[in-house]
């Protein structure tokens, strides 16, 4: 039982939910405490010591249903029996008698001996360590090795012998492994479904995350929308703590004998130096032209996202002209509000100068000391004037000014880009075109602050 | 009974709190009996009014424990919820010392041998004597043991979550001028959550997660039998019955088991015998904490009734 147990803890991380080891110990503990006598009280003994969110639990309930109901062995007899009775050949008293001198393997499924084939395949799971099966590429050799073990070898050659002697016996035979190998293939997808689901998962979203954003496929888009979901749960829940936190130990003298200076100066009454955090302030200029357009498109989503995390976010997005779209995002959902910026001022050349003199004549006062201003795009600027003295003025009046550019490095500075000429009034200029360096991106500017 | 050994069987939880008139649903008397079993705080989860804090009353009260209780809030720091030095005490200590000190210190010529003096007396002001204990450090101290009960931990910062660990998987508190204070008898600990905020992982792997959700029908009439003596058994069944249709409906605060009972409370003292859509229309406000939801379910009440009214007869 406790080989069982551990199989389960297996499964378990393969639902996702995270099992250390301190908590498998205790799931132990309790469960020889309760026993494994009822069912439902094993369930809930496992989802009080192993599951910590709702969420865990409902996925372990699952996992724990899926486990504990291995898939049933097949008969073969479903399949053969009509159709022996058609031909009228085979009485039923036959099947259990099999011929002597045939492997132990062919012995089983000629006698239909449910539980023993049951046993022989759980067995051979084990053997093979079937609980390691990670990817759906890996079936097909879980499944030979399975059969390999249960003696598939000598299966074939008691079933070459038996098809000289006696034909109607090798057709039962035959039929019977056709049987035995649907419930290994069987088998074998339960156990990915139990302990490979995570890994299959990661192993996409790994594949998502490294894409380059710009170039994805319809299909991809809902799925790339999710990703970007859970990056802005994710950097939430790293960034919102609270901010407010108290230096003991730093005594504020000032303060202190100013509060005590009733008492003499006997400092009855301590105070303690306090720090105090901002929250990110940021203004968001993004090219919407082109190819950048759904690079800019995942950012604003991930930014708008992050309301918990950011106190205040201003957005602007440009090709030919720039617009403030902070209302739009903040107030229609993401699809509504992307195809109307779209309509508004997408799909134009873009003009980084103009569009930067725009900002500076319009909103040059959202700009504080304590803003981080990002520019998303590639500045590419059709050979207009790049004005990059209006992007100074805004470096100087910003914390920090942050550049993200969905092309390589390598391009940068080639045709008409002007990202070298841009680059010497940035704090930062980094590459930016899949979900990864998106998260690691805005995760950075967001520190920045704590 | 014998009050000082964990129960040893779950159906001994149950009969135990409901007899401190608390149904507890199988889940929750599991988790009650493997705390104890493998000394572990047990982690409650749950919208508010399903009986979290409710269970820590109940179980104290069964087994004849005293309960203490640590109301969590922003800004709770150690000096609040762990020990204090009574520094004021400590300070007028000194003063009135001063001259005592003087005496002490009189015949020593020089600093060091001053010094050699003081440290002879041993470190008076930072002794027992000056502590001043907050709850957890009481809970430890507790020479019968005691049920603790740690409620609204996800209003607290992420800071005093990390106070807590040593507490629950040690029952230890290290004062750095005094040493470890290791728990006599080591407390029944129970966390509870609104889910405000998701608390670290170090927290949640020390304990035991219970989830308790709103209760099923069947409870829920066993929890209001319970708690509102002389209501009559089919206008208990109507009351759950309607509540569990408001349940369905998309409200901003669902009503909770709390809110049943208040409600059943009301109607008894209104001395209705039936659930009739007036007397509801009238007493909505019990129930519902929100004007939006008030409004939402004004124009439903006449068909819920009605419905409940059917479950009265036939369930």
């Amino acid at each position: 039982m406790r080989e069982q147990l551990h199989r389960f803890f297996r499964a378990a991380r393969g639902a996702g939910v995270r099992v250390s080891p301190a908590e498998s110990i205790d799931a132990m503990k309790a469960v020889a405490d309760v026993g494994f006598g009822d069912r439902g009280i094993l369930r809930d003994t496992l989802l009080l010591t192993l599951a910590k969110s709702q969420d865990e639990k409902q996925a372990l309930g699952e996992c724990f249903d899926l486990f504990f109901s291995q898939p049933e062995v097949k008969e073969e007899a479903a399949e053969s029996t009509p159709r022996d009775a058609a031909a009228g050949e085979t009485p039923s008293g036959d099947a259990g008698a099999p011929s002597p001198g045939l492997g132990e393997l062919a012995q089983m499924l000629l006698s239909r001996d449910r539980n023993a084939i049951a046993a022989a395949m759980a067995n051979a799971a084990n053997a093979t360590a079937l609980s390691d099966i990670r990817y759906f590429t890996q079936r097909g050799i879980f499944s030979t090795r399975i059969l390999a073990s249960l003696g598939i070898e000598r299966l074939r050659d008691d079933l070459d012998a038996l098809t000289a002697t006696s034909p109607a016996e090798a057709e039962r035979l035959a039929a019977a492994l056709g049987a035995l190998r649907e419930n290994v293939r069987e088998v074998v997808n339960q156990a990915l479904l139990l302990y490979g689901r995570e890994e299959s998962e990661n192993l996409r979203h790994e594949i998502l995350r490294n894409a380059p954003l710009a170039r994805l496929e319809r299909r991809q888009v809902e799925q790339m929308k999710a990703l970007i979901r859970a990056i802005a749960r994710r950097l939430r829940e790293r960034y919102s703590k609270p901010r407010k936190r108290q230096r003991r130990g730093h005594l504020d003298i000032r303060r202190t004998l100013r509060r005590n200076a009733a008492w003499g100066g006997v400092p009855f009454l301590t105070s303690w130096k306090r720090r105090h955090r901002d929250r990110p302030k940021i203004v968001a200029i993004c090219d919407v032209s082109g190819s950048v357009a759904q690079v800019s498109d995942f950012f604003l989503l991930l930014i708008h996202s992050l309301h918990e995390v950011v106190d205040d976010v201003r957005s602007f997005a440009f090709s030919g002209h720039l617009i403030e779209v902070s209302d739009i995002l903040d107030t229609k959902s993401p699809e509504a509000a992307m195809s109307e910026i779209m309509s508004k001022v997408g799909f134009g050349s873009s003009d980084y100068g103009g569009s930067l003199v725009d900002f500076e004549k319009g909103w040059i006062r959202a700009v504080t000391p304590k803003t981080t201003v990002i520019v998303l795009g590639d500045a590419r600027t059709n050979n207009l004037d790049p004005r990059a003295d209006v992007l100074r003025r805004i470096s100087e009046r910003s914390k920090r000014l942050v550049w993200l550019n969905p092309e390589g490095r390598m391009a940068w500075g080639w045709g008409d880009s002007e990202m070298p000429r841009y680059a010497a009034f940035c704090s930062v200029v980094r590459q930016c075109a899949t979900a990864k360096q998106l998260e690691r991106a805005v995760s950075d500017i967001v520190a920045a602050y704590q | 009974m014998n009050n000082n050994l964990p129960a040893d069987s779950i159906e001994a939880v149950t009969s135990g709190l409901a007899a401190a008139g608390y149904i507890a649903s199988r889940q929750i008397a599991t988790a009650v009996y493997l705390a104890e079993r493998i000394e572990k705080p047990i982690l409650v989860e749950g919208p508010a009014g399903v009986g979290k804090t409710e269970l820590a009353k109940a179980l104290a009260a069964w087994r004849g424990l005293k309960m203490i209780r640590m109301q969590c809030y922003e800004g709770l720091d150690e000096a609040k919820a762990l020990y204090e030095w009574k520094y004021a005490k400590q300070l007028l200590y000194t003063q009135i010392l001063k001259d005592k000190l003087g005496e002490v210190l009189g015949g020593a010529e020089t600093l060091a041998g001053a010094l050699d003096r003081l440290h002879d007396f041993g470190d008076v002001f930072f002794s027992k004597e000056f502590v001043e204990p907050r709850p957890l450090l009481q809970a430890l101290e507790q020479p019968a043991g005691c049920v603790l009960l740690v409620d609204e931990i996800d209003k607290s910062d992420a800071e005093f979550e990390s106070l807590l660990l040593e507490i629950l998987s040690d029952y230890q508190v290290s004062i750095p001028e005094l040493g470890t204070v290791v728990a006599l008898v080591k407390p029944t600990v129970i966390l509870t959550s609104n889910g405000e905020r998701d608390l670290s992982d170090a927290l949640k792997r020390r304990c035991l997660h219970l989830h308790i959700g709103f209760p099923e029908q069947k409870l829920e009439e066993r929890i209001v039998e319970s708690r509102v003596p002389g209501i009559s058994q089919s206008l208990r069944t109507q009351i759950v019955g309607f509540i569990n249709q408001v349940r369905t409906l998309d409200l901003k605060k669902l009503p909770s088991v709390s809110e049943t009972i208040d409600w059943a409370r009301v109607l008894v003292l209104l001395q209705s015998t039936e659930l009739d859509h007036e007397t509801v229309k009238d007493t909505l406000n019990v129930l519902l904490k929100y004007e939006a939801d008030i409004e939402t379910t004004m124009p439903q009440v006449t068909s819920f009734v009605a419905k409940a009214g059917r479950q009265g007869v036939f369930g």
